[in-house]
């Protein structure tokens, strides 16, 4: 296997005052081929590292490699040989969907025919529309066509579905799963554990300008040592919630880990057709009532809890 | 034939120009959006006409006049130099010299001495407020106990009236205007949009986007000039002395300079605030000096080089050159460098220091 993104040790330091370490110390190696994910919260420094990668910004230190080649000296062939859609630009408005793809088509050597572009995703009939018209999910589709029309082999998506509906996310989804499916390399971001899990075939997890933890969405979720969460509450006698014993649940069979938020106990449970009938026994011989009982599969949510503390949603406002 | 070829539908024969496809963009954006169009239109227009009005209103406060060489000139210059309000500039001139500085707006009115009876004819474009002014403040003085003879010669002669005059400075004004106002705010506005960062990560030469960009303020300026000159033709009877050809050269050149220097304003300013107000400084200077509602030989000796090395002094001269005179090109040629050097030179720095995101 061939390495199409390589980075070691990128470190990126926006000047101050006060100096922001929005990368640091990033190693990375994308495979030919494959759709690498990086997961993270907001802020975790997602768009600095794309960026870098993209040759759009400097980094600090530390050193990037992209399809065998470097940025510093092979910028015009690296442009030519991948594609860019950055997390914000609004194309203009004025302009038709055909006539945007002829314009980016037109600064490469090489590439696909504007209406080829459109068909690929699927904005054939929006062709002679003008960008101001198009929804949200078209507009981001007419990006990715303007990404894809050079027919790079190379794919860099910022935050590709931020702000879509499930529908234009999956039509999103699709285009990029196509894309793949022919042999090209896809390097996307998001803060969306639902489409890492769903479209990467690896995913690197960001917070803090680090790689916290890497591999396939399968791995990453059986390193919580249980693919599947029972999630409840308690109530005793008065109705109360009761200070649970977190440690007791711990004893059931097959749980991995406990965590308790917000009144909620969460179990990272490896079979739940065990864990939860002695669950329950327990319960009822201690005298303790269900409040509230969920069971379902672990998601990258879940390792990003277990390895943070915080969830993805509201990880930026407790940033140390 | 290679392998690639034969398998692959997608392999594309047709040309692409970017240049082309980059101007063809930025003309589409531009009509069909009804708001730019007034900004770039119509606003200089009003503008000018605004200005038009304040100036003409203005209080005079010094009166240029020539007195033409001939019988009792001298006596005429003492009597009108030791009067105060207003304050009279006077000069003796031979008689064709007095009319060219009439004819090109230095001066605000010609008193010809009669040869006999001590009379004097009075010389002047009664369209331009300054002249009527200075025509009737001139007579004020003049007419003491004893009533001098007074005859009028009005100057209506097509290309020796004020808007004969003004015409050249109101093209020069709406080139700089046009130019870089049109340049300058879409520029800063794309990268508001974030569209020139998109840009930059295609493989788009950079020279050729801020060329074209150029290149379609080009486009624009041809409706706005063909207005303008129809207009005052159709309305004035202003008319064009010198060939079609030369006035086309220095419009184009004119409105390539404006351009670059547009681009160059707008090469580094982050918001549309920012690069009003650099518009703004840049253009004053030269709305103030440059000769657009008169000649700016008007001003002091010592402002001349500052005058004279504003872009937009070589632009209006020459264009009054040829309109009113007729002048070739080719005695024009060190202003016409002096402008293709500003142009060039705005051009490469705006390369050079262009902000991308
Ligand atoms: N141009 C900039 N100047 C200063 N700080 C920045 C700049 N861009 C991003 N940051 C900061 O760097 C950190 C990482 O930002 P970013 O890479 O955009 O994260 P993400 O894409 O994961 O949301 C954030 O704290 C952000 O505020
Ligand atoms: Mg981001």
């Amino acid at each position: 296997m061939t390495v199409a993104i390589r980075c070691r040790q990128l470190v990126k330091v926006y000047p101050g005052p006060p100096p922001v370490e929005a990368v640091r110390g990033l190693d990375l190696e994308v495979q030919t081929g494959e759709c690498f994910g990086m997961l993270g919260p907001n802020g975790a420094g997602k768009t600095t590292t794309i960026e870098i990668l993209e040759g759009l910004l400097k980094p600090t230190s530390g050193s990037v490699e992209v399809l065998s080649r470097s940025w510093d000296r092979d910028e015009a062939e690296l442009r030519q040989r991948i594609g860019i859609s950055l997390q914000e630009t609004k194309l203009s408005e004025k302009l038709t969907v055909r006539e945007t793809l002829v314009l980016f088509r037109s600064f490469y050597r090489q590439g696909l025919e504007p209406e080829e572009a459109i068909a690929l995703v699927s904005l054939t009939e929006k062709s002679r529309t003008r960008v101001g018209k198009l929804s949200g999910g078209q507009k981001q589709r007419l990006a990715l066509a303007c990404a894809l029309v050079g027919d790079p082999e190379l794919l860099f998506l910022d935050e590709p579905t931020t702000g879509l509906d499930p529908q234009a996310r999956r039509q999103v989804w699709d285009i990029i799963r196509r894309f793949r499916d022919r042999g090209r390399t896809v390097m996307l971001t998001t803060h969306y554990m639902d489409e890492a899990e769903r479209l990467c075939d690896r995913v690197a997890i960001v917070d803090h300008g680090k790689i916290i933890a890497e591999g396939t969405p399968r791995e990453l979720i059986q390193s919580l040592g249980g693919e599947h969460i029972i999630e409840f509450s308690l109530i005793d006698g008065n109705g109360r919630a009761p200070q649970a014993e977190l440690q007791w649940f711990a004893q059931v069979p097959t749980v991995h880990a406990v965590r308790e938020e917000d009144g909620q106990i969460c179990l990272s449970v490896g079979e739940p057709h065990i864990a939860l009938p002695a669950l329950l026994n327990r319960l009822r011989d201690s005298g303790l009532e269900l409040g509230s009982l969920t069971t379902r599969h672990a998601s990258l949510e879940d390792v990003f809890v277990s390895l943070t503390g915080r969830h993805l949603r509201d990880a930026e406002t407790n940033r140390p | 034939m290679s392998q690639e070829s034969v398998s692959s539908s997608t392999a594309s024969t047709r040309r692409y120009y970017p240049l082309l496809e980059l101007v063809a963009a930025r003309v589409r954006e531009f009509y069909r959006e009804p708001e730019a169009i007034f900004w770039v239109y119509g606003f200089p227009i009003l503008m000018t006409i605004a200005l038009g009005i304040a100036f003409a209103n203005k209080p005079i406060t010094q009166v240029d006049v020539v007195v033409a060489a001939g019988p009792g000139d001298r006596e005429v210059e003492s009597l009108l130099t030791s009067h105060d309000d207003p304050k009279f500039q006077v000069r003796i001139l031979p008689a064709e010299t007095a009319w060219e500085r009439l004819r090109t707006g230095k001066t605000e009115l010609v008193l010809v001495p009669h040869t006999a009876g001590g009379g004097f004819t009075f010389l002047y474009d009664p369209a331009r407020a300054e002249s009527m002014m200075a025509r009737f403040a001139v007579n004020e003085v003049l007419q003491g106990p004893k009533r001098i003879p007074i005859e009028e010669q009005h100057m209506t002669e097509r290309g020796s009236r004020y808007i004969d005059f003004l015409i050249p400075g109101l093209l020069g004004l709406s080139l700089m205007g046009g130019g870089m106002w049109g340049v300058g705010f879409v520029t800063v506005d794309m990268r508001i949009r974030m569209l020139l960062k998109r840009l930059l990560a295609t493989p788009m030469r950079k020279r050729d986007f801020l060329l074209g960009l150029m290149l379609s303020r080009l486009l624009f300026m041809i409706p706005e000039v063909l207005l303008m000159l129809l207009f005052a033709w159709l309305a004035f009877g202003v008319e064009v002395r010198g060939s079609l050809l030369s006035l086309a050269f220095i419009i184009v050149l004119g409105a390539f300079t404006f351009a670059g220097i547009g681009l160059l304003v707008a090469s580094r300013a982050r918001t549309i605030e920012t690069v009003s107000g650099l518009m703004n400084l840049v253009m004053l200077p030269m709305w103030l000096l440059s000769g657009i509602f008169f000649s700016s030989e008007r001003f002091p000796a010592f402002l001349q080089p500052l005058i004279k090395a504003l872009p937009l002094t070589p632009l209006i001269d020459t264009l009054r050159s040829t309109m009113l005179e007729g002048t070739p090109l080719i005695v024009l040629w060190p202003e016409l460098a002096l402008l293709a050097l500003y142009g060039t030179l705005s051009f490469a720095i705006a390369l050079k220091i262009f902000r991308w995101q």
